[in-house]
Parts: structure tokens; sequence; C-alpha cells
């Protein structure tokens, strides 16, 4: 029987498009020390470290070693984890497991990224196969397109639905200091702005980000030594689904997104998702996500993203706000950006997310999603559950 | 320091070269010789499930057994999903500018479970049409590679 684990303090740089003022190791710094002083705690009481990021996007291998003196894990156990768009989620799911075992008390999770410092387009097609998807693969902005092509076909969605979602994550970021990207969007100006790749317009996309988020992570036996709140891991999934980028789409390349939420949905006892989760920081990386998402999350039927968005129910104020922060259209920095979602829901459950502040938070979703159609979801509750969850 | 230097230095990789050396496998490397030499497609077919492989592989991952049987698949098909590429970027395995706008699908082979990558030889949203039928365009020159197909083009227009 493992252990109960909760988020216990959380440190975030400032999300910029460049930060030529540091390196990789300066910039993780900046975050790692954000989050003990949050936790009130020292590197001496930290018993082992998880970083992550994309190491080809910045062309430096190895972070685990060379950032041992920033990330606070001289002399102790570290790995490092790269998983695409799901590495900050992944990260934060294997610092609950470690803590969840029993072995280690007080674990901290990194995620980082300096997207300023390649051709993002360029560095994901790397990570794809030589034979079968490099040749024509036109990286994350195209696979997307390709994506929301196929949703709008089956559902009926138009690009003016997605608009919604892109202008509610930028008025959402206002609230956010810590957001890349501060501007006020109409649905015009969505919908004005050039295509990137049909259906995809600018306005529909994440930016490119530098930036890093530092998560303590501790076990129930030693949370009472924390200033704030703990904010509980309730259960975790993960669902994989891919070889080549062409595959997905057999499965309509969305199903991966529904299976990890009803997983940790059944664990917990959730029905109505809609009703029960108080506030979801979902990893939306372009604004058709935003649709197709409310519906592999069973926030409503199938095709009833648009109608759920444009009612409101997903604003501020509304039944269950997605992305008080502003998410992920109003900031990535990749290996950052899925620990933001679980810093972000630990803020909300505790109390201390500022004008982004979602009142009476007790239950929290959080979720990654990769570029190879990966789906992570954590569900975190402000209540001690009952039993740890894998 | 005499004074404060507020000059922000940046290194560039430059013209930097990793080169590598891929393996195509058994299977890979029948299918980029068919297409090579016989501009014909072939799949593999799980022996549980009937599923038909294409880019073809030797496992199947939800069965989880070993592919051996080869099989014919046709050089059309439909349109399963696309886009149109409005964005420049380099291109990686190339190092040159990929010339945009291009038009790129995820095709369903006739005779295959799974799909494939590859361009169409249009670039207008409007004209292309998710289920409409496609047929492969041979290069003159070919290498064993994907790139063996120029793109595929649209029939019914
Ligand atoms: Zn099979």
């Amino acid at each position: 029987m493992g252990k109960r684990v909760a988020v216990v303090g959380v440190g975030m740089t400032k999300q910029r498009s460049s930060r030529p003022d540091v390196n990789g190791q300066e910039l993780i710094n900046e975050a790692v020390r954000a989050a003990l002083e949050d936790a009130g705690i020292s590197r001496r009481d930290i018993d082992a470290v998880v970083i992550g990021n994309m190491d080809h996007f910045e062309g430096i291998n190895y972070v685990d070693t060379w950032s041992v003196d920033g990330s606070g894990a001289l002399m102790k156990p570290i790995m490092k984890l790269t998983t695409g768009g799901t590495t900050g989620t992944t990260v934060a799911m294997a610092a609950y497991y470690h803590v969840a075992s029993g072995l280690f008390q007080r674990v901290l999770a990194i995620g980082w990224e300096k997207n300023s410092e390649s051709d993002t387009t360029g560095a994901i097609i790397t990570a794809f196969d030589p034979f079968w998807d490099r040749p024509i693969f036109a990286g994350a902005v195209a696979g997307l397109a390709l994506e929301a092509t196929q949703y709008m076909h089956l559902t009926g969605a138009t690009e003016e639905d997605a608009a919604y979602v892109a202008v509610r994550e930028r008025r959402h970021a206002l609230n956010n200091p810590y957001a890349h990207l501060h501007i006020n969007l109409t649905i015009e100006d969505v919908m004005n702005s050039p295509y990137l790749s049909w259906p995809v317009k600018m306005g529909d996309m994440c930016p490119r980000t530098d930036g890093a988020c530092a998560v303590v992570f501790a076990s129930e036996d030693v949370v009472d030594e924390f200033p704030h709140r703990p904010a509980w891991i309730l259960a975790v999934a993960d669902r994989h689904l891919w070889s080549y980028t062409s595959d997905p789409y057999v499965n309509q390349a969305l199903e991966t997104g529904g299976w990890a939420p009803k997983e940790v949905y059944d664990k917990v006892g959730i029905r109505d998702p809609l009703k029960e989760i108080d506030v979801a920081e979902l990893y939306l990386p372009y604004s058709f996500a935003g649709l197709r998402y409310m519906e592999s999350l069973g926030f409503c039927e199938r095709g009833g993203g648009p109608a759920l968005v444009r009612s409101g129910a997903t604003d501020m104020g509304g039944e269950c706000p997605v992305n008080p922060s502003g998410g992920v259209m109003s900031s990535n920095a990749i290996g950052a950006t899925g620990l933001l979602r679980v810093a972000e829901c630990a803020l909300q459950i505790q109390g201390r997310a500022g004008d982004r502040q979602v009142p009476d938070v007790e239950i929290a979703l959080a979720t990654g999603f990769g570029g190879c159609f990966w789906s992570d979801v954590l569900l975190m509750g402000g209540e001690m559950p009952e039993k740890p969850r894998g | 320091m005499a004074e404060e230097r507020k000059e922000l230095i940046k290194l560039e990789s430059g013209e930097a070269e990793q080169p590598f050396r891929w393996s195509a496998g058994v299977y890979g490397s029948r299918f980029l010789t068919e297409l090579r030499d016989n501009k014909r497609f072939v799949g593999v077919r799980c022996p549980r499930c009937g599923k038909v492989y294409v880019p073809p592989r030797n496992v199947c991952g939800p069965c989880f057994v070993e592919l051996t049987e080869l099989v014919p698949v046709s050089d059309e098909g439909e349109i399963v999903t696309f886009t149109v590429v409005g964005f420049g970027f380099v291109d990686p395995s190339t190092g040159k500018q990929k010339p945009v706008p291009y038009g790129y699908a995820v095709i369903k082979l006739d005779g295959a479970d799974t799909y494939i990558l590859h361009y169409l030889d249009e670039t207008d949203p409007q004209k292309i049409k998710v289920g409409a039928r496609v047929k492969a365009v041979f290069e003159e020159e070919r290498t064993g590679s994907m790139l063996d197909v120029r793109h595929f083009t649209l029939l019914d227009r």
C-alpha cells in the first residue's frame, strides 16, 4: 500500500518569448528557488528530483546532468523524462509515483523549455520517423490542422467555434501576471488572422515560449510541515496511441484524450465531470482542442463542444472554468507547460491563484497532451483521498 | 567591473551537421524497394486481426503478434483528412525552406487499414474534400523513399 501525495509548493518563472539573460540551468534555478521558498524548505530537504524538457529543442542533451547546480539535484537521485507535449505532466506523474512508492517523502518536479533557442517546427519534426513521417510531416501546427479538419468534418464544428476558445484563453491570461501573451483578442481578430495551415490561423495557435516551472510533492507523512493547504493527487492516468504520425487518425486522433479521463473518473467516482470538477487546467495547444476536449473529458456529448464553449460554461464564473491561467494558447514553454497545469490546479485548490482564482475549488483537473496524441490526466482535490491511486 | 555591460551573447550552431544512418527493417525495405523498382505499394497483414498496416511494420500493437504476410495495396485511395500548409519553415531533413503553400493529407490506400501522409497537387482548401479519391504520381528518378511519390493527385476534379 503506497502513500497519499500532495502538492505543497509551486514556483514558476514569468513566461516570456525569449530569455537571453539566462541559460537553461539559470532559468531552471529561478523556478526551483521559487518553489522551495513557496514550500518553506531548502534544497537539503528534497529527497529526489524529476526533470523534463524536449532536449532536442535546445540541442543540449542530458539536462539531468548539466543542471544539477541549478536544479538542486547535486548529489541526489535525479531522472530526466521527455514525452513531447506531455513532458510536464509526465514529470508530475513520475514525482507522484516516487512519493507514492513510500521511498521518497519530498520530491521536486521540474519542467522547462527555451523554445527561443531553435526552430520549434524543425525540432518537432526530428521527433518523428525519418522514413514515414519526416519527408511530409510539417510539425505541430500542420499536425493539429489535420486533426481540426477531421473534427470539423465529423461534427460540423466551424472555425468561428474554435475562435471562441482562442478568445477565452487570451482573455483569461489577462488575469495571470506569469502568462506570456497579454492580448485582448476579438473573434474578428482571430478570424482575420492569417492561415498558418488551413484551417488553423495565427490566432488559433499557442506561442513559442521560454519558461520553467517547479512543483514540490510531499508524502502524507510530512504534509503538515508545509505552510499551505495540501493539494492532493486523487488519481492519475495516461494513454498512448501511435507509431507513426498518420496512425492516430484511424481512431480519429482523439481517443486517448477520452480513455485517460474516464479512467481517473472511474477511480475517483466522478459521474458528472462538468458539475463535479470546479476548475480545469487543460493542455490546449490550439483552439480546436478546446472544443473536442470538452467531449473527450465528458463535459458534453460528442459534437457538443462548440455549444458548451459558446454558452460561457467554461468562462470565469461558468460551471467549470477552463484555463483561468490563460492556458497553453497564452504560454507554451513545452517542457514546463504540463507541469504549469498541475501547479495552477494546486494554486486553485489552495485559494492562492490571485486574480485568476475560481471560488471554492475542491476538485481540479489537469491534463497533458502530446503532438503524438498522448494523453496524461491528473485529478486533484482539497481533501485527502481514501487511498493512493495509480 | 568598470562599467555595466548590457550586451547578451548568442552562439549560433551555424552549418553544423550530424549525419545518421537509419534502418528501415525488412518490411520497410520491401515497401521502399517495391515503390522504387515497381511503383507498387505493399502492406503487412496481421494474422490475428487481419488489419493491413501501411506504412509496414513487423508487429500489430493491439494483438502484439509478429506480422509476416506481405500484401499488395492500391496506389489509389481516399483522403482521411488534410491541410494546406502556409507557413514557411526549414525542413530539418534537407536544411532547405519548404516551398509553401502545399496541400498535404492523411491518405487511406485501398486495401490498407492504416494511413500514410503525403502531398496533394492542390493548394486551395475549398477544392479538397475529406473522402475525395486520390492517386499516386511517381517521380521518374526514384531512390527508395516516400518521396518516390511526387504527390497524390485528386481524381474527380
Ligand atoms: Zn492484429
